[in-house]
């Protein structure tokens, strides 16, 4: 193998990796297999998540997880319903007037019931934190720079979007000082006014200065396509769009019909795809340093594709182990030995690049500024 | 290069028009300088040479503006992107993305620039600016001098023929503001590109300049700077001085000026006058002791101690980012000190750098009300103090409509209505021009002899020859140098004030001074 330059992976490779796992996840109950879901992207991201502000959210996602597995027993608990002969428990029935006839508040908790909530808890615990593992794996930023270019007018738009929240943060900080410095002290609803107005006016004043200044640095220039190719990009990307974002339910939802998962995905992406390349025609910008997609990137889609594959082949009935009557859950051998391709691109992506150490005194006196602007500037 | 044809522009809702029948031209590979009192119009003329003006600020635009041949009102500004390079007011305003790199790709993206030309005039723009060590970091990160240095890379890479620049040095220190001007002046004497500046620091630039423009009471004077300057109303203290000395051809250096003033030295020296006195009170308006404020990583402050006396004027200077405004937040009590003591004898009054933040009322008068309220004030007290400061303001004006000087003269109103024993002031001449930043040096005194402390941050050694006592530097969170502020200007050359630079060893900082001295020396 050649020698390997530190670089930091395409986002484009980390997000489909993380996503077919994602799907991979939706399609079974299994927890022996959710678990190694867990495990692979929590190995993956600890040895190749970047060190930016981005990589601690993977334990957020992590952390919504747990909370959606509580909530999920919880709501369980109270409203119950499921069949199962196992009682754990019996909490008091609460009495419900006669029109809520078919809810019923209380009562025993079964151990199968309980089962079968934490399996699905569990299922969507593990589609967030593969979504997680992409957030901490790639800046949200660097994403939205390999946008394809039939995209990018969106992409403007997130981008400055992103920029808002900062920049209300620290305008938020300095009209509290200024309020301090006044000697004022609202409370309520006269405060958040005194606070919104001129955050929002800062804003909008922000947004015309930026709006001059990329018109005058020459953005959307040579952006200039014909109405029909912006029309043909539009109608494909929203048509390939919708039908994947369709797709995800027929793919989660075990009741929904076989013909709405898989083809309706393959479809849209083949219509995304064509729309793409209809909008990339129109040309005129270029990229600086764009990321590039080289082996390591397809062989990290290929690892979650392979992942994901072999969890879909899987027996039904050891991807959605029964809870009535309550067995211990099997462990199917083709899905777990396809998951454990996944863990690979702990290796396959190319080593971090080490962060550049700034001069010590330049770092000292920027830090320095930066705390005098947040206070007083 | 530049051509102006009769142009008259006026903004929407404005009564006046902004510049009227202005017509002048400007040669390529020229350092133009555009001067004029606040208001006069100088951004407007700016931001027509690259179609902001009319294409994004509307209004009534007659008359032809051509670049190389180019005429505004067919090209819009994204057309002029590739001739024209504009750097507003405010770098970060500007900033499209969040890094240097980047920032410097982004005009070179839209334009459509090959990837490996990118790539190279990146690295160009990185060691012709000096930037290379600051390449990945965040620009939010970065002090005022490199963030200026960033946006004038970022139009650079596009390589423009034109270089706009709106008020280029004035949030920056001496030194940041001779970086930028170093910059500039290479660009000009080594690629041939023609540079417009607008700029109220003239001490700072106009030694640089090869023209001036300068647009007073609607009319446009253009010509060689010792020219223009001869019968300007805006002028830098070394022209100010050489016209009180009657000096032919009137110089616009430290170095011209020097050998011009040799009989001038002369007649000072035998002057009896030696520097005007300081205040004797020696009780303590505020002071400071083995201050650090709370901080995450580095402290901004190492354990400073400063006080500040009743009728004393002290100056903080020191580069960006050396603790100057944390020392004035911390006094303010905005920040906690995580060691050492704060004490203020009568409270104190904090005008911030950004004067505008502290005003949120739709009107001057509802202003001046609600200062009264939150100052326990009677009524009409912050209305008067501000009819003596800058008189004539409209009770119904929107505080977003003054100009820079009538703004700070409200805040300064709306803060002294409290009554403090310290008043503070952050960066207090950014912006303003000559005859303002005299108004305000007047006001500091008056304020000052009535037994108020001043302390002020600031980087207008200029300002602080003019009204401070006593002059305090700080550097990377130290004092490194704490005296009476004729000693502290006398013996640095960065902190000295033009006229002090040309009459050294004498003691005079000021023409105000040297004025005097001659009285004196009959």
């Amino acid at each position: 193998m050649t020698h390997r330059l530190p670089r930091l992976l395409h986002p484009g490779a980390w997000w489909l990796w993380a996503t077919t796992l994602a799907i991979a996840a939706s399609r079974t109950t299994n927890p022996l297999l959710l678990v190694a879901i867990i495990a692979i992207t929590g190995y993956v991201v600890a040895s190749r998540r970047p060190a930016s502000p981005w990589s601690a959210s993977y334990a957020m996602f992590l952390t919504i997880g747990l909370v959606c597995i509580g909530v999920r027993l919880t709501l369980f608990a109270l409203v119950g319903g499921a069949p199962g002969t196992h009682i754990l428990v019996r909490l008091p029935v609460v009495p419900l007037p006669h029109w809520m006839a078919g809810v019923r508040l209380g009562g025993p908790i079964t151990a199968e019931g309980l089962a079968a909530s934490a399996y699905d808890g569990l299922r969507l615990g593990v589609i967030l934190c593969c979504i997680g593992a992409a957030n901490a794996l790639t800046s949200p930023r660097r994403l939205l720079k390999s946008l394809p270019g039939a995209l990018y007018e969106a992409g403007v738009a997130v981008t400055v979007a992103l920029a808002f929240a900062p920049q209300a943060v620290a305008a938020v900080g300095r009209l509290r000082a200024a309020r301090r410095i006044r000697g004022r002290h609202d409370r309520g609803v006269r405060r958040i006014r005194g606070l919104a107005i001129p955050v929002l006016e800062g804003a909008l004043d922000r947004s015309v200065d930026l709006a001059a200044a990329m018109d005058a640095r020459g953005f959307g220039r040579n952006g200039a396509a014909t109405q029909r190719v912006r029309r043909t990009t539009a109608a494909l990307t929203l048509a390939g769009l919708l039908a994947m974002v369709a797709s995800t339910y027929g793919l989660v939802a075990r009741s929904a019909p076989a013909g709405l998962g898989v083809p309706l995905l393959v479809g849209g992406a083949a219509l995304t795809a064509a729309g793409f390349i209809v909008g990339a025609k129109r040309g005129g910008r270029t990229r600086y340093r764009p990321d590039p997609w080289r082996l390591p990137e397809w062989l990290v889609a290929l690892t979650g594709i392979a992942a994901a594959t072999g969890v879909l082949l899987g027996p039904a009935r050891e991807l959605w182990p029964s809870t009535y009557p309550l067995v211990a859950p099997p462990l199917p051998a083709v899905p777990f030995l396809a998951l454990l391709v996944a863990v690979l691109p702990a290796w396959i992506a190319p080593p971090l690049p080490r962060v550049r150490a700034a001069g010590s005194t330049t770092a000292a006196r920027s830090v320095g500024s930066r705390q005098a602007v947040r206070v007083a500037s | 290069m530049i051509r102006f044809d009769d142009v008259t522009v006026t903004y929407p809702d404005a009564e006046a028009p902004a510049i009227t029948g202005a017509t002048f031209e400007i040669p390529e590979g020229e350092l133009v300088l555009v001067i004029g009192s606040t208001g006069a119009g100088k951004s407007t003329i700016l931001k027509s040479i690259n179609g902001l003006v009319p294409h994004f600020t509307g209004g009534d635009f007659s008359g032809r503006v051509t670049v190389d041949g180019r005429d505004t009102r067919t090209s819009p500004p994204r057309e002029m992107a590739d001739l024209v390079g504009y750097v507003g007011q405010d770098p970060v305003a500007g900033f499209v993305t969040d890094t240097v790199e980047d920032e410097l790709a982004y005009g070179m993206e839209s334009l459509g620039v090959a990837p490996d030309v990118m790539r190279r005039r990146v690295e160009e723009a990185l060691d012709l600016l000096g930037l290379a060590h600051l390449r990945d970091r965040p620009l939010l990160s970065l002090s005022g001098g490199e963030q200026q240095r960033v946006a004038i890379g970022s139009v650079l890479t596009v390589h423009p023929r034109v270089l706009v620049l709106d008020e280029p040095t004035s949030a920056l220190d001496p030194p940041a503001a001779d970086e930028v001007l170093a910059a500039l002046s290479r660009l000009v004497h080594d690629l041939g590109m023609t540079v417009v500046i607008a700029e109220h620091r003239l001490e700072r630039v106009v030694q640089y300049a090869d023209r001036v423009v300068l647009i007073q009471d609607n009319q446009i004077v253009t010509g060689a700077p010792a020219d223009v300057l001869a019968t300007s109303p805006v002028v830098p203290p070394v022209v100010e001085l050489g016209r009180l000395a009657r000096w032919s051809p009137l110089p616009l250096t430290i170095r011209d000026a020097r050998r011009a003033a040799i009989e001038l030295r002369g007649r000072l020296a035998a002057s009896t006058w030696r520097g005007g006195d300081s205040p004797s009170a020696t009780q303590v308006a505020g002071a400071v002791t083995d201050l650090v404020p709370s901080y995450d990583g580095v402290p901004a402050l190492r354990k400073v101690s400063l006080d500040v006396r009743r009728g004393e004027v002290v100056a903080v200077m020191g580069r960006n980012g050396a603790g100057k405004s944390t020392l004035l937040a911390s006094l303010a009590g905005l920040r906690k000190p995580a060691a050492g003591t704060i004490f203020l004898a009568a409270g104190i009054g904090l005008v911030p750098q950004e004067p505008g933040d502290l005003l949120w009322a739709q009107t001057v008068a509802a202003e001046c009300r609600d200062a009264d309220r939150d100052a326990g004030a009677a009524d009409g007290t912050t209305r008067a103090l501000l009819a003596e400061l800058s008189p004539g303001i409209p009770d119904l004006q929107h505080p977003r409509d003054l100009s820079e000087g009538q703004r700070l003269a409200l805040v300064l109103a709306i803060v002294l209505a409290r009554r403090p024993g310290l008043l503070a002031l952050d960066e207090p001449t950014r912006g303003l021009d000559y005859a303002t930043k005299r108004r305000l040096i007047a006001t500091i005194a008056r304020l000052a002899a009535g037994g108020c402390g001043v302390l002020i941050a600031t980087h207008d050694v200029e300002l602080v020859a003019e009204v401070a006592h006593r002059m305090v530097v700080l550097a990377d969170g130290e004092v490194v140098s704490n005296g009476p502020a004729r000693d502290v200007a006398l013996t640095s050359p960065v902190f000295a004030p033009q006229i002090a630079k040309v009459l050294a060893p004498l003691p005079f900082l000021t023409v105000g001074e040297v004025k005097r001295g001659l009285a004196a020396a009959g």
